[in-house]
């Protein structure tokens, strides 16, 4: 019972990461209809950069900030220089190009960083607080949680509450329709490429320091986990991200915990496999497809 | 062949003149003048093929005049869809466009986020969020429309006469001053079709152009001031609608009889 405890609560915040990694996969899918296979090389270089700023400031807040910032640069230029010149007639051509993406940002972090793992300090400690004489999360776990659920319901907001959001799901929905409505479409997409990445390097960020460290290929299973997880929720759902995410993180902290690690990614494919036999669409996913 | 001779000294809210599209080989308009006068209801009509859509999509810069001028207000349109809006031009979609996941109330914000002069101001002095969103511009309209009380309703669960009533309220929430109206009655009963053109009358009363492209007959001769009837892309007719209905040239195009005399060049 304390063990199963412990492993809610410690997947629930390992579920956190994971389901702000799915939505930062959903918000590209919306803005672009790509699914983005580069996404965890690209979060990954911000987390170099919060690396370095940490390591020379001392200050973890700053390089915070730093891979935020420099997500959302990245996700800008990506889409500006590379993806808008992708032709759109074949969806084929968006993923090789992200492949390619992929080799050369790993190779150029390999080069510039080495290929080893480097310890990655948290804010927080990590050692799990008794409540009653049973573990719970760390507080650390707290803070990804906490910091998780700011950022998602800071995106609820922009999304559902303003008038950039709109525009924003508008061109989503239907790009030609808003274009003829006065809104301007390319620099929609680019936004979504913009707080895609942002939101993803957060996610690499909060993640590094429950794992073995930093190293080029640091979010590789985070995106496996959380592809999963946004192909569960229905792609284009962020609440079916949210929810999906949650859910695998808290099956991947099950089955690591009772079974063994190596048993985890096969329950995630396993959960896939079941939802796509039961529901093809995703849990969460709209009745009807994007029109024009 | 300008169909109306105006008076006043200011231009027309509309001028289409010499008109002139082709597709490829096929001239699908020739040489189409008429204008639109403020507050006037104006109706495109003729059999199908005849060039109507054609000449709305030239007016909105969908496609590209060969010859021949569009302008608004005296001023060659614009023709970017910001640049529409700017200038005052509001327009309803083909096939409605709304956006089915999208709520009725954020269908009909979606035109207020762009970047055009005529939309409320973002900053005036304690203006509110929903100042800035244009909330109260959207609410109005959709009162007006009786649409009130679905605002919160995603449009794609709305029955066609209530989605039409959507595009149409999308349209109208930018306080156009020329309002293009793509076959408007189009899918309606006749309830909803007095409904309609009391809403047109409305729109026309308060000062706004109206260009039409209809092929409902009733419909066109309840809300119209003038008709201009084209076929084969010639102006072959134009007039008030009671003028139109009695040119033997108009029921020459739409019988498809030769009434011995030439075919469609004759004007009136
Ligand atoms: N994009 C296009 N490419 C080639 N030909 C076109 C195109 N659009 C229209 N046409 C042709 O131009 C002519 C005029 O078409 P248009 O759609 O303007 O007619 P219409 O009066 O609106 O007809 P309807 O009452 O059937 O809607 C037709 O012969 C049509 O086939
Ligand atoms: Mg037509």
């Amino acid at each position: 019972m304390e063990r199963l405890v412990f492993l809610l609560s410690t997947g629930l915040a390992r579920g956190a990461v994971l389901a702000l990694f799915a939505l930062s996969l959903v918000i590209v899918y919306r803005a672009a209809r790509v699914v983005n296979f580069a996404q965890a090389a690209l979060a990954v270089v911000p987390v170099y950069v919060a690396f370095a700023i940490t390591s020379a400031t001392g200050s973890y807040w700053l390089g915070l900030a730093a891979a935020l910032a420099t997500g959302a640069l990245l996700g800008t230029v990506v889409e500006r220089r590379l993806m808008r010149l992708v032709p759109q007639d074949n969806p084929l051509a968006g993923i090789i190009v992200a492949i390619g993406l992929v080799m050369v940002l790993q190779a150029g972090l390999a080069i510039a960083f080495g290929p080893d793992h480097r310890p990655v300090h948290a804010p927080f400690p990590q050692r799990p607080l008794e409540v009653g004489g049973v573990g719970l999360m760390s507080p650390y776990d707290l803070f990804v949680l906490v910091v998780a659920a700011v950022v998602m319901g800071g995106l609820a907001l922009l999304f559902n509450r303003t008038s950039l959001g709109l525009q924003l799901r508008a061109a989503a929905f239907a790009p030609e329709t808003s274009r003829l409505l006065g809104v301007r479409v390319p620099r929609m997409v680019t936004l979504g490429w913009t707080l895609s990445i942002a939101t993803a390097a957060l996610a690499a960020l909060l993640l590094v320091p429950t794992g073995l460290g930093l190293d080029p290929h640091a979010a590789d299973v985070l995106f496996v986990n959380a592809f999963a997880a946004a192909v569960v929720g229905g792609l284009d759902s962020p609440a079916g991200a949210l929810v999906a995410g949650l859910s695998v993180g808290v099956l991947v902290a099950l089955v690591t915990g009772y079974a063994s690690a190596a048993a985890a990614p096969p329950a995630v494919l396993a959960l896939l496999t079941v939802v796509l036999l039961v529901r093809p669409q995703g849990l969460f996913a709209a009745r009807e497809a994007r029109t024009a | 062949m300008t169909t109306q001779s105006r008076t006043a000294d200011s231009p027309p809210r509309l001028e289409v003149s010499g008109l002139t599209v082709t597709f490829g080989g096929l001239t699908a308009v020739d040489d189409v003048s008429f204008t639109v006068g403020d507050g006037e209801t104006v109706a495109l009509i003729g059999p199908n093929g005849a060039g109507k859509t054609t000449v709305f999509n030239a007016v909105c810069g969908l496609v590209r005049a060969r010859r021949g001028q569009v302008r608004v207000d005296g001023a060659p349109a614009p023709s970017s869809a910001t640049g529409l809006l700017g200038a005052g031009v509001s327009r309803t979609l083909q096939g409605l466009g709304l956006f089915d996941r999208l709520t009725v109330l954020e269908n009909v914000l979606v035109p207020l986020t762009g970047t055009s002069p005529r939309r409320p101001r973002r900053r005036t002095p304690g203006g509110s969020r929903a100042r800035a969103l244009g909330l109260d511009t959207a609410r109005e309209t959709l009162a007006a429309l009786g649409l009130g009380d679905l605002a919160a309703v995603p449009a794609g669960t709305l029955p066609y006469p209530e989605r039409k009533r959507v595009a149409l309220a999308r349209a109208l929430v930018t306080r156009p001053r020329l309002l293009l109206l793509d076959e408007p009655a189009g899918g309606l009963g006749p309830a909803d079709i007095d409904r309609l053109a009391g809403t047109v009358r409305d729109v026309s009363g308060a000062g706004c152009s109206v260009l039409l492209v209809e092929h409902h007959v009733d419909f066109v001769t309840d809300v119209a001031d003038r008709v201009v009837v084209l076929d084969f892309g010639h102006v072959i007719a134009a007039g008030t609608p009671d003028e139109v209905r009695r040119d033997p040239a108009v029921e020459e195009a739409y019988l498809g009889v030769p009434a011995g005399t030439g075919a469609s060049e004759e004007t009136a």
